[in-house]
């Protein structure tokens, strides 16, 4: 019987292999027949297309071919996703469309600051693979509330499991739904709203009618879309500008020439830098010097809250519950982090060949010398001249002459990029053809749509199975579950579709937070639930009311409340990380009738996100969330009756590899 | 034995905390155009991350076998 299952799941794992390994070279091929066709004279905007359209039409049959009926091929993909599988598709599941488009561009503006980014979006696997992950597997649920729910006996621990997972989830999922549309838009020329109604069909073909087992098969095929669509660009222009394919090895020479660059810029008053004695906006900061943008502790803020985060947030807990083994899920863990790795460790290659393009071809030189590609993204409102769109050579030519004593060489403080213009228009700066450019767009959509996908599911699952089946009607049958999972899918979708159109300013932001959120509020009631038989419901449930809590009420009132911060909560301006003075004069602000009537404040407004305390910054609220989380739970664990022998038995069966599931769910 | 979980941990903190924490006195120290500070932080810690997951699953795989509670394969 033993090597029956293994011969059969070894052809299982060939036939994986020989299926995604036809498709790779059928993208590639794909993409070379593209290539083609732009000699042959077919327009830019066709090729566009063809990218987008045949990508679509892939993962949408994909999605259709492994739909289910079964309940747990629906929440778990039956249990079978091998190790590098999950890898992949957990790759596809956690880089969003803020890691492709996003990240180099931050890396662009903050230099060594922005590493703060890539180190706690790889390093929280760590803790995912050593305190949370294959327990989570051995434990057999079907999402991260079904645990808090039989760990801590009840259904109110699962409540604040779904709270807590629909609010990190929802704006989440809501950003990626908006990046699908900028993209589309861009890249296809279609109104912004459209493409996101667009991008919603393809997100609701993979993951409706084939739950986790579908959206596990499309996302390793995004997966291969997105790094394939990452590299290709910067390995081209690594191979252009130092004659070896990998960027990786060369951008030190690209960091090297731009340190270079930056003394040269200030010495010729090209560039005002930024120094102790004053640090305002516009001045240059050093690419390789860490702090001028981050104080330390917001700096390792970040490193901790994204990587604590990362170990918290359902949408990726969830992917580890589908291998075949606990071993695997272990395996999987480390796939996952390399294929995430492969994009991560290139993103400040893009940075730095971008800023050396910027640093040598455009401050410093004459306006009139400008390059077409800027004024195509200038036109998008994307690169400011001057203090001006760039829409044409004229109007930037217009905005400096209007700029007292300005010669027409232009200056590093005249130059404004927007951070998402890095990734995608590096094959224009380089003059790569456009079947490149359409290749990033193409990669750039599977990384938001792969993303949505699970975060959908996850909103989707814990709303079907937590609320409606376990708390609302336990004896529903097979079919009424797999329906209603699928109605609330599908509303789900909508609901964050029609929010995307409406383009909310702070989505994007709203994406560091959802980490501090998970951190605040799942973190310690995980961790202890699982390394802690002493941990009992009353303790948990207050701590996650507490943790979560406070979190929340940081990030609302310094965003959205600045003013009553300030007033009730003794709430001061951050301070400037190189001067260490305050960001804004919070007495001005206030005394001002504009600002006052402000409320709740808008993105505009000069205090929001700025005020707070201990010079926090808000994305770290999970910094105050998740310490007080663990402190309520050991505290009020330990004034209450110790957990009940079966229990106790229960968590130590956790933490064992062999034998079933401690969870057993009727099929 | 070599790899622990408390051995990981303290893994972790160092390369995702104090290392970055030295910065500023790495960057001194160049190799092939890159700071060290600047290096470490954008590629060197994630390889050590990367690495060790991939020995862990293996280290823990053998504890479990050696204890016996290990699932079949």
């Amino acid at each position: 019987m033993a090597t029956q299952t293994t011969a059969a799941t070894d052809a299982f794992y060939k036939q994986l292999g020989r299926m995604y390994g036809t498709y790779t070279g059928g993208f590639i091929a794909f993409i070379v027949l593209l290539a083609i066709l732009e000699q042959m004279g077919v327009p830019n905007k066709i090729l566009g297309y063809f990218f987008v359209f045949f990508t679509l039409a892939v993962y949408a049959i994909i999605g259709v071919a492994t739909r289910t009926a079964q309940i747990s091929e629906y929440y778990v993909a039956g249990r079978r996703v091998p190790a590098l599988y999950n890898g992949m598709a957990t790759g596809a599941d956690w880089m969003s469309a803020a890691s492709f488009v996003g990240m180099a561009g931050t890396l662009f503006l903050l230099g060594y600051d922005g590493l703060a980014w890539v180190l706690g979006w790889t390093g929280g696997f760590v803790l995912v693979s050593i305190l949370v992950g294959p327990y989570l597997r051995k434990f057999g649920a079907y999402t991260v509330p079904d645990f808090l729910s039989f760990r801590y006996g009840g259904n109110f621990a699962r409540f604040l499991g779904v709270i807590v997972l629909v609010c990190c989830s929802f704006t989440y999922v809501t950003a990626q739904i908006y990046g699908t549309g900028l993209i589309a838009s861009r890249f296809l020329g279609m109104q912004f709203e459209l493409a996101v109604f667009a991008g919603l069909v393809g997100i609701l073909l993979c993951a409706m009618l084939g739950g986790m087992r579908a959206v596990t098969w499309t996302q390793i095929a995004q997966y291969i879309v997105l790094i394939v669509a990452y590299l290709t660009p910067i390995v081209i222009l690594s191979t252009q500008h130092f004659g070896i394919p990998i960027p990786e090895l060369t951008y030190g020479k690209a960091i090297a020439e731009i340190t270079a660059r930056e003394q040269q810029l200030v010495k010729d008053g090209l560039a005002v830098l930024c120094t102790q004695q004053a640090c305002p906006a516009g001045t240059l900061r050093p690419h390789i010097q860490p702090f001028m943008n981050y104080t330390p502790l917001n700096f390792f803020g970040i490193i901790f809250c994204m990587m604590v985060g990362t170990a918290s947030l359902p949408h990726i807990l969830m992917r580890y519950f589908t291998t075949p083994s606990v071993r695997e899920a272990r395996q999987s863990v480390a796939w996952s982090l390399l294929f995430i790795f492969l994009l991560y460790f290139s993103a400040p290659a893009y940075a730095a060949f971008s800023k050396l393009e910027v640093y040598t071809n455009i401050i410093g030189a004459n306006i009139d010398a400008m390059k077409p590609w800027i004024f195509q993204w200038g036109e998008l409102g994307l690169i400011q001249i001057c203090g001006k769109n760039a829409a044409t050579l004229q109007t930037a030519i217009d905005a400096c002459k209007a700029i007292a004593g300005h010669s027409g060489v232009l200056r590093f403080q005249d130059f404004v990029i927007n951070t998402d213009v890095i990734v995608l228009s590096t094959p224009e700066i380089a003059g790569l053809p456009y079947v490149i450019s359409g290749l990033v767009a193409a990669g750039g959509l599977a990384a938001a749509l792969s993303t949505a996908d699970g975060l959908l599911l996850a909103i989707a699952n814990a709303l079907s199975h937590d609320i409606y089946y376990k708390m609302l009607d336990p004896s529903a049958p097979t079919i009424r579950r797999l329906t209603v999972a699928r109605v609330l899918l599908f509303f789900v979708a909508v609901l964050s579709a029609a929010l995307a159109a409406t383009k909310p300013s702070d989505i994007l932001a709203m994406v560091g937070w959802a980490f501090s959120l998970a951190m605040a509020g799942n973190f310690p009631a995980i961790v202890l639930g699982i390394w802690w038989k002493r941990a009992t419901t009353t303790g948990a449930i207050c701590g996650i009311i507490a943790g979560w809590g406070i979190c929340l009420f940081y990030l609302v009132v310094s965003r959205y409340f600045p003013q009553a911060g300030v007033t009730y909560f003794g709430m001061t301006s951050l301070l400037n990380p190189e001067t260490g003075q305050a960001l804004i004069n919070v007495a001005q602000v206030m005394a001002d009738p504009k600002w006052l009537a402000d409320f709740p404040a808008s993105a505009a407004n000069p205090l929001a996100n700025r005020v707070g305390w201990f010079d926090l910054n808000n994305i770290n609220c999970g910094l105050l969330g998740m310490p007080l989380g663990f402190l309520v739970i050991i505290v009020v664990s330990l004034m209450g009756k110790e957990p009940s022998r079966e229990m106790q038995a229960l968590i130590d069966e956790i933490r064992k590899p062999r034998g079933r599931t401690v969870l057993e769910e009727k099929t | 034995m070599l790899a622990g979980p408390p051995v990981l941990m303290a893994l972790w903190v160092i390369f995702s905390f104090v290392i970055p924490a030295f910065a500023v006195q790495l960057n001194s120290i160049v190799i092939a155009g890159f700071p060290l500070g600047f290096y470490m932080a954008a590629q060197g810690s994630l390889i050590v991350f990367v690495v060790q997951l991939f020995i862990f699953a293996k280290q823990q795989d053998k504890i479990d076998r050696e204890f016996g509670v290990a699932e079949d394969d």
